[in-house]
């Protein structure tokens, strides 16, 4: 009798582990209510018609106010932002003119928000956002749907992977002394915190310590592996060049420039690159130094090195490669190259942050290269009043909201006119732009579910999305840091999105996990259904004629749920999901 | 440092400037028309058969002392025995009987170097040829041959089997030239079958066609061509999930006999695999087996891996030269670098870049070469490390040799996006072990 209880005992305790393990993955899933139907519209709080809502979840409340500022400086920062937004469209408006090419009109809300979603936080808005923001007035969706975004940890982990990408590479790096994670997640941090752009570069020039203990000297590790253990000058050299001051000098390592390709010394004045630019730059690098377990401290700068055609090797002083007259006098060596890096003054750095954040938005650089930006060529015309209000500012949400504010962002994409490549160029219309990888992904798993998956989403959900953006990632390949390739897609890409398991899975009518099953289960109608499929994949309404093709596709099918599935895999497929436009 | 270390040959680039100026006619030199020019320069094309290249990565690092160098009795030498091959005077690790028959098919590199030590570095460049470069991602093998010589073929015309860490990339040629990967052959290739009935196919790809003519409206004139390309990817994927030549990834029809002479494993497999995609007009296979790192009880890992090496090599070999191939097909066995010829106090063996082994055969080697030797008795200087190694191969020479011998003009710069003129490899053949 004693081991019978024993044994009930036992099998009581699993159960009830068990019991809390499921409830703890399900979380989030459903909230309590008495029938299964209710249960799953409460599920998502989400009307599949666009009544107004009987109450929104927390992550949606909605805000028109600026998050970033106090509430007594929003009217000011608004007006000064709309200045600056008047004159990059201004700037537009005269190079249109001076073309003679003629604008398209602005898209409508849906297309902006869609737009804003893929640029902030990797993939399409959610059904719950659309009918969130349709229960405000029109003009005001946009804005509430960018302070939304802005606010969300979704945007703070997305932008801060992105900007891992161009600061310290896409690869693993070296084992033990680098952790690219905790990287990111300061980054993250820095952006919830909306730090200044300066600052934060500043703190990874500088960065001393312990790689775990203080996230920023990773910037440095990330070099370990090609300098026996210590940063690597050279390596940093060429980043620091390149992702904070878009200037490719890569070719001064090894020798003069004598291409005209990369001009230095005074930014009106410019004289040909010399290698001694390269190395007396990345002679600021060798202050650091690898100490034990105290990770890196700084020290002298001590760079030797051996130039083409030198008989021996020389000593290296550290000097900037232009605008010398900024750099200051005392301090150690990165501490000065921070100060001469972040100037105001030193205008190529806030036109690289702009070129860069403009690229990041877009999907595509503004300029030949979003890492190129030579001393004595003008950036587009549109970016250069974003580059004054930078210099100011050097407020990264800020300048955000100026660029998804101007009328390039806005445009749509078509046109009654005949459309050209230079009408995408000059932003006459909105660039067709194809999604990266992690934005296909990212849309494919937000359009398989009615609520938005966030922080607050069930463990479940959020492992789902997890492992399914890393299985589709490395079978459809990632860009690495070559993140605004103009590659088109290739056929086993294709072949993934033809028969690919993430997407076989996500479009499955299962009413619980999937929105294909709820909106089988609760549209009252296939037109209602059709309407749903479209406002989750393509964050639009279907066009009377679309809608009318559909239902007589359904209408021919016996089985809805199959239908709806084929639905979401035809419009997955598209060139529309899986382009930016 | 020093300005040996330059990763260009500044003498060797064009300005931009110079490049506006050659004009139209220089820029209108068909890529094919080039590619003809230098193989007349080179006499390729004095046979009518395409280059092909099986590139077998044995990744982690293989021991070339328990390999293909070893030194029986040495104080380096290990629990290792040498035997004799089928070229006089050349004996290698008795780990290996079966590849020992087959050595006078090639030539057999005994003295790479390379400057990585580290495997995701190592492996980068052993497979690319460069050092990695923060500021631009350089092409793997197969992506130059695929790129330097295109043609039509339904199935993909670079792939990697089993690949682990690094598949190989198409690099700044971009992600076309990326390599298609599949894993164990004895299992369907994926992506390739759809998983719905094909009356249900036929629809959605109905409705995606009519949806696409609709989102074309109203944008830019022949968007798919001067753009998307995504008609023109979707059927050409249409085109392999119906194709004939998608036979050549399953090697279930072949003999048990045939199998079991491979090994009956997946790296096996997929050196099968490897002959069956050549023979259908693929361009570069690349199969890998990993495991190779033995920080402990280096022997006991490393023979174990040799077995898989040693059944799988020799078939590979003995399929080609049976089916006429191994004329056109280059056959590459290395790893990014070789180990330490210390054993450490875990009975193991490090990372060593300085003096290990490649096996190169087919396809314009030599046979029965043998190129360079690693001391038996090292001094084991670190700041002369190559002071152990006689006639020390660089990684860009071992590529410079494989490009060659496959006809791409290996010493001509490609344009970058990064606006750099980059030469295809950054180093010279190896005159020794060409025929």
């Amino acid at each position: 009798m004693k081991q019978f209880f024993v044994s009930v005992a036992k099998w009581s305790w699993f159960g009830l582990l068990m019991l809390i393990a499921f409830g703890y993955m399900a979380s989030g899933l459903s909230e309590p209510s008495n029938d299964r139907r209710g249960e799953v519209e409460a599920a998502s709080d989400v009307r599949l018609d666009g009544s107004p809502p009987s109450g929104l979840p927390k992550s949606t409340v909605l805000e028109s106010t600026d998050v970033d500022s106090a509430p007594r400086e929003v009217s000011a920062q608004s007006e000064s932002i709309d200045r600056v937004v008047a004159a990059v469209n201004a700037a537009r408006n005269e190079q249109l003119a001076a073309l003679g090419l003629q604008s398209a009109p602005p898209a409508d809300w849906m297309t902006s928000c869609r737009r804003t979603s893929l640029a902030l936080i990797g993939s399409g808005v959610s059904l719950q956002e659309i009918r969130a923001l349709e229960s405000l007035p029109e003009d005001q969706r946009e804005s509430t749907h960018l302070s939304n975004l802005m606010r969300d940890p979704r945007f703070h982990d997305y932008w801060a992977e992105r900007w891992t990408r161009f600061i310290v590479g896409a690869d693993e790096g070296p084992f033990i002394v680098y952790r690219r994670r905790r990287f990111r997640h300061w980054l993250s941090d820095e952006l919830a915190a909306n730090r200044p752009y300066d600052q934060i570069v500043s703190d990874l020039i500088t960065a001393e310590g312990l790689w775990t203990d203080r996230p920023e000297v990773n910037f440095l590790t990330v070099t370990f592996d090609s300098n026996d253990g210590n940063p690597d000058p050279i390596r940093l050299a060429a980043r620091t060049s390149r992702a904070f001051l878009g200037l490719r000098i890569d070719c001064l390592q090894c020798h003069n420039d004598f291409l005209g390709n990369v001009n230095l010394g005074d930014p009106v004045e410019t004289r040909e690159g010399r290698q001694q630019d390269f190395h007396q730059l990345a002679a600021f690098y060798s202050s650091a130094k690898t100490n034990g377990l105290q990770g890196v401290r700084t020290g002298e700068a001590d760079y030797e090195y051996q130039y083409l055609d030198a008989s021996e090797t020389v000593e290296v002083a550290p000097a900037v490669p232009y605008a010398a007259e900024l750099l200051p006098e005392e301090g150690d060596a990165r501490s000065r190259l921070a100060t001469w890096v972040t100037h105001r003054d030193n205008r190529q750095f806030s036109r690289a942050a702009v070129a860069r954040f403009w690229a990041l938005m877009f999907g595509r650089s503004a300029t030949e290269a979003v890492d190129n930006l030579p001393l004595d060529e003008p950036l587009p015309p549109m970016l250069e009043p974003i580059v004054d209000d930078f210099v100011q500012h050097r407020d990264v949400r800020r300048t955000i909201r100026i660029i998804a504010q101007c009328d390039a962002f806005r445009v749509d994409s078509r046109a009654t006119f005949d459309v050209t490549p230079q009408h995408e160029e000059r932003y006459a219309v909105f660039p067709l732009t194809r999604l990266r990888a992690e934005q296909v992904a990212g849309s494919i798993v937000q359009a398989s579910k009615i609520k938005a998956i966030n922080r607050d989403s069930s463990l479940l959900v959020q492992l789902i999305r997890y492992g399914s953006i890393n299985d589709f990632l490395e079978r459809f390949g990632d860009l690495g840091e070559n993140e605004f390739s103009k590659d088109g897609i290739t056929i086993p890409q294709r072949l993934l999105m033809i028969n690919g398991n993430m997407l076989r899975e996500a479009g499955q009518p299962n009413p619980i996990l999937n929105a294909t099953g709820h909106i089988n289960l609760f549209a009252r109608d296939d037109a209602q259904a059709i309407e749903t499929i479209y406002l989750c994949l393509l964050n639009r309404y279907p066009s009377t004629e679309e809608r009318d093709y559909f239902i007589d596709k359904m209408t021919e099918r016996s089985d809805r749920a199959e239908a709806l599935e084929d639905l979401y895999w035809t419009l997955a497929n598209s060139t529309e999901f899986t382009w930016n436009h | 440092m020093s300005h040996h270390d330059l990763l260009c040959d500044p003498h060797a680039h064009l300005s931009r400037r110079t490049l506006l100026g050659a004009g139209a006619g220089g820029a209108m030199l068909s890529t094919i028309a080039h590619q003809l020019a230098w193989a007349d320069a080179v006499g390729a094309t004095e046979t009518s058969r395409p280059k092909n290249v099986i590139l077998l990565w044995l990744e982690g690092g293989p021991s070339q002392l328990e390999t293909f160098d070893p030194h029986p009795g040495s104080a380096i030498g290990g629990e290792v025995k040498a035997i004799p091959t089928s070229v006089p005077d050349l004996q290698i690790a008795d780990t290996l009987p079966r590849v020992a028959e087959k050595m006078h098919l090639g030539s057999l590199i005994r003295s790479v170097t390379s400057k990585e030590g580290d495997h995701q570095r190592a492996i980068y460049n052993i497979k690319s040829g460069y050092r990695p470069d923060p500021t631009l991602v350089h092409p793997s093998i197969g992506s130059i041959l695929c790129h330097e010589f295109p043609e039509q073929l339904d199935i993909p015309r670079h792939i990697s089997i089993l690949p682990q860490n690094a598949p190989a990339r198409g690099g700044y040629l971009g992600p076309v030239y990326d390599a298609f990967k599949i894993g164990d052959p004895q299992n369907p290739v994926p992506d390739l079958k759809s998983p719905i009935a094909e009356d249900r196919f036929d629809r959605r790809m109905k409705d995606l066609q009519w949806l696409e003519g609709r989102f074309r409206q109203q944008r830019l004139r022949d968007l798919d061509q001067n753009r998307t390309l995504h008609q023109s990817s979707t059927d050409a994927a249409l085109r392999m999930m119906s194709s004939e030549q998608v036979s050549a990834f399953d090697v279930s029809n072949e003999s048990k006999e045939t199998l079991e002479q491979f090994g009956q494993t997946p790296f096996g497999r997929g050196c099968l695999a490897a002959t069956r995609l050549i023979g259908a007009g693929v361009r570069c296979v690349e199969v890998t087996l990993g495991g190779w790192d033995s920080h402990i009880t280096n022997h006991s890992l490393q023979s174990a891996r040799c077995e898989i090496l040693d059944a799988a090599l020799a078939a590979l070999l003995d399929r080609l030269v049976e089916q006429d191939l191994l004329e056109t097909t280059l056959v590459v066995c290395g790893g990014e670098f070789g180990r330490t010829p210390q054993i450490n106090p875990a009975e193991g063996r490090d990372h060593w870049p300085h003096g290990f082994s490649t096996f190169l055969a087919g396809c314009g080697i030599r046979k029965g070469g043998v190129l360079g030797a690693t001391a038996a008795d090292p001094k084991l200087d670190p700041d002369k490390p190559l002071a152990d190694v006689g006639n020390p191969i660089t990684i860009g020479d071992l590529h410079a040799t494989i490009l060659s011998t496959l006809g791409v003009p290996y010493h001509e710069e490609r344009q970058t996006p990064i606006g750099r003129p980059l030469r295809i490899s950054e180093g010279e053949p190896v005159g020794a072990v060409l025929a």
